[in-house]
């Protein structure tokens, strides 16, 4: 692990130069063992692909307290990632008429509709960031056969529920916005719903799984096509 | 037991002291750009150093009492009137229902706070009613301020009328330099790089906004632009390909993949976001320690300073 200055009240403790889910796990157990070390000094944290951010308050602590409270707090355990989080289903309608996008990456991955929509479904995905926008999770990684670059013009809108890839990372887009990732279906379940608690249905290093289901079913959930 | 707004001028926002502990969600901050500002004006009416206020970008704004009450308006330097009368700032000001508080257009820096006695009554979400538009999150109903929104008031007991001394009220320019702990990347960056960014003067730009200030000079890009996302802390310098800074300020995402040299440090901020496009910033360099000690002093002092009554 890797500590450096972010600013006067932050600081950025780097994992690795790849991500990985022991990674992402070992970060998760350090953010846990730091909030319970330092408690209400610390005013925010950001889990990312390789790296943890804490933001703390300087008028009761300071860097140097904090970077030791880190290096304190760095789980050296090996643990496997699958024992980590819990396990989130996702559905998604996945068609044409709700993945914009789905037959031309089928097309440039030498695939099938069907076999895109089947690779997308037998992976189970690690919530490696929360961020972008409130209820954005970065899942990764995908099977690289569908794996795709992001489009050379971004939507300028892209509807709420929008399930995608870029690259070897998938998504469901939490609210209406502008996006480049490719669009492969609609998931009807809110990933960020203010009203509710909690207001999202996964965190960081949770896993996620999707599961095909039909427009009838897509509808039923409150889907809006 | 309210205001009403008659016109929002510019750009009105509430905003208390800011959203934290949710960026695990990827809410962002929000809060008051000039923090300085928000505290005077808080302070000046006796109010719970967090209570919500309006954040007024560049003036216009028009208020109408409903109840008798006191008011505080600091910040950019603006003509203030209470029904057509010229008021001072940085005080507070008596208002019977009925009056008018109109703020004119700023001439030196460019937000102003207008708080009230008790604070704006606004329920928080997620901790907080700081207004973040991107997010559609905080205020009254995630947005700016309208012609006709009716502005519900804390009680609060009677407010003694306080002025803030001249001599310690915070004066704004358009030339700054902000101080700045090297961090996050600055490995990437060369000494020749640094050097240009602590001694170049750069020009804020005219696309600036609540999430990030874009300056304008001398390029200092590294060749490394493929970083991970990670995340970002107030007052964060990011370089994009360009090689022109961006300083990332409250409404800033959570995470981002650009390089970033290092961060401004917090009790600077107000200085940038005070200016307006055209302004000139110039960078310096200081330590860690030398920042936790200035941030300590600088907080010593200002909880030091006395009010002075009104007869």
């Amino acid at each position: 692990m890797r500590i450096e200055i972010a600013g006067d009240s932050a600081l950025i403790a780097y994992f690795s130069e790849t991500p990985s889910p022991e990674v992402s796990q070992r970060i998760q157990q350090t953010q846990v063992a730091l909030l319970a070390l330092m408690g209400e000094s610390i005013v925010d944290t950001v889990v990312s692909y390789a790296s943890l951010l804490i933001v703390f308050n300087p008028l009761q602590t300071d860097f140097w307290a904090v970077k030791n409270a880190l290096v304190q707090s760095f789980s050296h355990e090996n643990t496997t990632a699958s024992d980590a989080g819990r396990l989130v289903t996702l559905p998604v309608y996945y068609s044409e008429e709700s993945g914009p996008d789905l037959s031309a990456l089928a097309l440039a991955a030498g695939l099938s509709v069907a076999e895109v929509i089947d690779i997308h479904q037998q992976q189970e995905y690690r919530v490696y960031a929360i961020g972008f926008a409130p209820g954005f999770a970065y899942l990764g990684e995908v099977d690289q056969r569908i794996a795709a670059a992001r489009l050379a013009t971004p939507r300028m809108k892209v509807p709420r529920g929008a399930v995608a890839i870029a690259d070897r990372q998938t998504a469901v887009y939490p609210a209406v916005s502008p996006g480049g990732w490719n669009l492969i279906g609609l998931c009807p379940q809110r990933m960020f719903d203010p009203d509710k608690t909690p207001s999202m249905p996964v965190v960081a290093g949770d896993r996620v799984s999707f599961e095909s289901i039909t427009r009838d079913e897509f509808l039923r959930l409150g889907g809006e096509l | 037991m309210s205001l009403t707004v008659k016109s929002p001028g510019m750009l009105s926002l509430i905003q208390d002291s800011g959203r934290f502990g949710y960026h695990s969600i990827g809410l962002t901050t929000g809060g008051p750009l000039d923090s300085e500002a928000f505290y005077w004006a808080n302070r000046l009416l006796g109010n719970e150093a967090d209570a919500a206020m309006i954040e007024c970008t560049v003036g216009g704004l028009k208020l109408i009492a409903n109840v008798d009450t006191v008011v505080a308006v600091t910040g950019a330097v603006v003509e203030v009137k209470i029904d057509g009368q010229p008021v001072e700032q940085w005080r507070g000001l008596s208002m019977r229902a009925g009056q008018a508080l109109e703020l004119g257009y700023a001439k030196e820096g460019c937000r102003c706070y207008v708080a009230v006695a008790g604070g704006l009554q606004v329920k928080q979400s997620f901790g907080s009613c700081s207004t973040v538009m991107r997010e559609g999150i905080g205020g009254l109903d995630g947005d700016k301020l309208s012609a006709g929104t009716v502005l519900p008031i804390k009680p609060s007991g009677t407010t003694p009328l306080k002025r803030l001394p001249v001599d310690h009220r915070p004066r704004y320019h358009k030339s700054v330099t902000l101080r700045v702990v090297l961090g996050y990347q600055q490995a990437l960056f060369s000494d020749l790089q640094k050097a240009t960014f602590f001694s170049e003067p750069y020009k804020v730009s005219a696309s600036c906004d609540r999430m990030g200030y874009r300056l304008e000079g001398a390029a200092i890009a590294t060749n490394e632009t493929a970083l991970l996302s990670e995340g970002i802390c107030l007052g964060a310098v990011q370089v994009p390909a360009d090689g022109q800074p961006i300083v990332l300020i409250n409404d800033r995402q959570t995470i981002g993949g650009y390089p970033k040299i290092g961060s401004v440090i917090g009790i600077d901020l107000y200085k940038l976001t005070q200016l307006m496009a055209g302004a000139e910033v110039f960078f310096s360099a200081i330590s860690i320690e030398e920042a936790h000690n200035e941030l300590h002093l600088a907080h010593c002092r200002r909880e030091k300073i006395e009010l002075l009554s009104i007869e």
